[in-house]
């Protein structure tokens, strides 16, 4: 009897905290359904009275740039995704498998560099972009993000825990080491790759500092920025605001719901003990 | 001989990438760091340095913009790292239950962790509106409503209870893969000393969590000192209402970019937020050893 009464009180917990959660989206779902005139009447009704298309419409047709920024997010997002799994992957099989003079310490400075926080170096790397002639280009956004101490750290525990006795076997039959990764241990990294995938991908369509400061070509913008001056521009029509922002949270929810259980992992890997 | 040779030259080929943007993008800038906070920099036309010393680190002192967002970046942290850890725990635990739906509603929950800080704010701001949905719900429950945006004095609490809401679920996760660590075993032989289950949690989870626990504080700590996106979109990157809403990064990131000559100030302001975040870790790795002593 109290045992029932104990997972009632849990299961009521569970559900309200669920509600708690989807509110904003459904409430921001069902707004970018709506008429300009059932927002401003400050009625509030999760089903739209007067179910419509137009603010989507709006978005992808009458804002040009829309459509760009989703292109431009894309592009730096899956570019800097694929050069963080192959680079990371990369540097921590060399400090995990070869022997070299000066792994040590870089091994060390890379722990290191995973304590600076970004704001330190975010202005030097502004000047040294701009010295480079690469603010408000792709390349400014790509090339400084391409690799991640997190990732490489988290990518030489995964080789050194790796057996060696199919490389061992891959160097009979005459494999070159760098043969070696390339063929042999990098397709075999593949869970430990989806969950990084999955983090840089979010990382980079998410971020919202690193655009501001080197992007002000509205032509360049991500869609962080282009929601952002988005609002600015349509300050009231909140409809807009709202499908511009479903439209962003899409693409990230699907890769979610296929890659659903590399995030669990990746997860307790990355903040693991 | 040889074959050392080769190992070393596919140890630096495989480790080129990472130097090169180590080297250029992550150390380099760390030594520019260091002299552009002891120099004025000028950035009309050509960009010019002058040495100033301590002058920009004396500054903050008398700043009292930088000291309204130190104060506000500090009740942040304080408020928000505690809040998140033990939402965190508590729907950690309760998922951790063995009820019928587990999987469903941990991808309910973690939603928030994977939207963006931009469209969550946005979101945020919508349902925050003076006549938006937030102010609905209080209504109908007859409490009062507030001015979330535009008024001082609850503009920064409107931030954190998003930012609490959003990174919770997060934390839950890493709070979880550490639950179904701990051996039935202690729970079984606290029942028959006759534990009820919040005895357990609190004798058995929460001691066995610890490490854990310090872990998540430490990420906390990080994350929320480090307050930006949302303070920016919600004040439109003034900082506002009346600088309530004002945090050292977004300080750092005005007086870096936004106004001219301060890019020195700005740089000496990044290195005392590095401190501030740094002396923090250290106090919670201190206190947290400490307890774990008895």
């Amino acid at each position: 009897m109290k045992k029932r009464i104990g997972k009632t009180l849990l299961y009521v917990v569970l559900v309200a905290y669920a509600i708690i959660t989807l509110i904003p989206f459904l409430w921001a779902l069902s707004s970018s359904f709506k008429t300009l005139e059932e927002i401003v009447s400050g009625t509030i009704s999760f089903i739209p009275k007067q179910f419509t298309l137009d603010n989507y419409k709006q978005i992808f047709i009458e804002q040009k740039m829309f459509p760009r920024w989703l292109l431009n997010s894309a592009i730096i997002a899956v570019t800097v995704t694929v050069l963080n799994l192959l680079f990371n992957s990369m540097a921590g099989y060399a400090l995990a498998r070869l022997q070299f003079p000066g792994k040590k310490s870089l091994f060390i400075i890379i722990l290191a560099v995973l304590m600076i926080p970004a704001q330190v170096t975010m202005i030097p790397n502004y000047l040294i972009l701009k010295q480079l002639g690469w603010l408000n280009s792709y390349q400014g956004m790509i090339v400084p993000t391409m690799i991640n101490a997190t990732f490489i750290f988290m990518m030489r525990q995964f080789f050194i825990n790796f057996p060696k006795e199919l490389e061992e076997a891959a160097e009979l039959d005459g494999l070159s080491r760098l043969g070696i990764f390339f063929r042999i241990v990098l397709p075999l990294a593949r869970p430990a790759l989806a969950a990084q995938a999955i983090f840089v991908f979010m990382g980079s369509w998410n971020d919202f500092m690193r655009p501001l400061i080197i992007l002000s070509d509205p032509q360049l913008f991500t869609l962080p920025l282009g929601l952002n001056s988005f609002k600015g521009q349509y300050i009231s029509y909140w409809n807009y605001i709202m499908a511009a922002s479903m439209v962003f949270t899409l693409p990230v929810l699907v890769i979610y719901a296929f890659f659903n259980r590399y995030f669990i992992k990746g997860i307790s890997f990355t903040g693991g003990k | 001989m040889k074959r050392k040779w080769r190992e070393t030259g596919a140890g630096y080929l495989l480790m080129s990438p990472a130097l090169f943007v180590l080297l250029l993008f992550i150390i380099g800038p760390i030594v520019f760091a260091i002299f552009l906070a002891f120099h004025k920099v000028q950035m009309l036309g050509t960009t010019t340095f002058e040495f100033v010393g301590l002058d920009n680190f004396q500054r903050i002192a008398h700043d009292t913009r930088a000291k309204i967002a130190i104060w506000n970046t500090l009740k942040y942290v304080v408020i928000v790292v505690p809040c998140q850890t033990i939402l965190a725990l508590v729907l950690a635990a309760t998922l951790n239950a063995g009820l019928k739906g587990q999987k469903f509603f941990r991808i309910v929950y973690f939603l928030p962790t994977l939207t963006s800080s931009a469209v969550l704010t946005l979101i945020f701001m919508w349902m925050y509106n003076q006549n938006g949905l937030i102010n609905h719900v209080l209504k109908v429950l007859g409490l009062p409503t507030y001015n979330w945006i535009g008024d001082p004095d609850v503009a920064l609490n409107a931030i954190m209870i998003m930012n609490i809401w959003s990174t919770a679920p997060y934390f839950m996760v890493i709070y979880l893969a550490a639950l179904q660590d701990i051996p039935d075993s202690l729970y079984e032989a606290a029942e028959l000393d006759g534990a009820n289950a919040l005895q357990k949690f609190w004798y058995v989870t929460v001691p066995y969590l610890r490490p854990v626990t310090s872990f998540v504080v430490i990420m906390g700590l990080i994350g929320t000192f480090q307050l930006f996106d949302q303070s920016y979109i919600f004040s439109a990157g003034s900082g506002g209402p009346n600088n309530s809403t004002l945090t050292v990064v977004l300080l750092i990131y005005q007086y870096a970019f936004k106004t001219l000559g301060t890019m020195g100030y700005a740089a000496a302001l990044a290195f005392v937020l590095a401190l501030i975040i740094l002396i923090a870790t250290l106090l919670q790795r201190k206190f947290s050893k400490e307890e774990s002593l008895y």
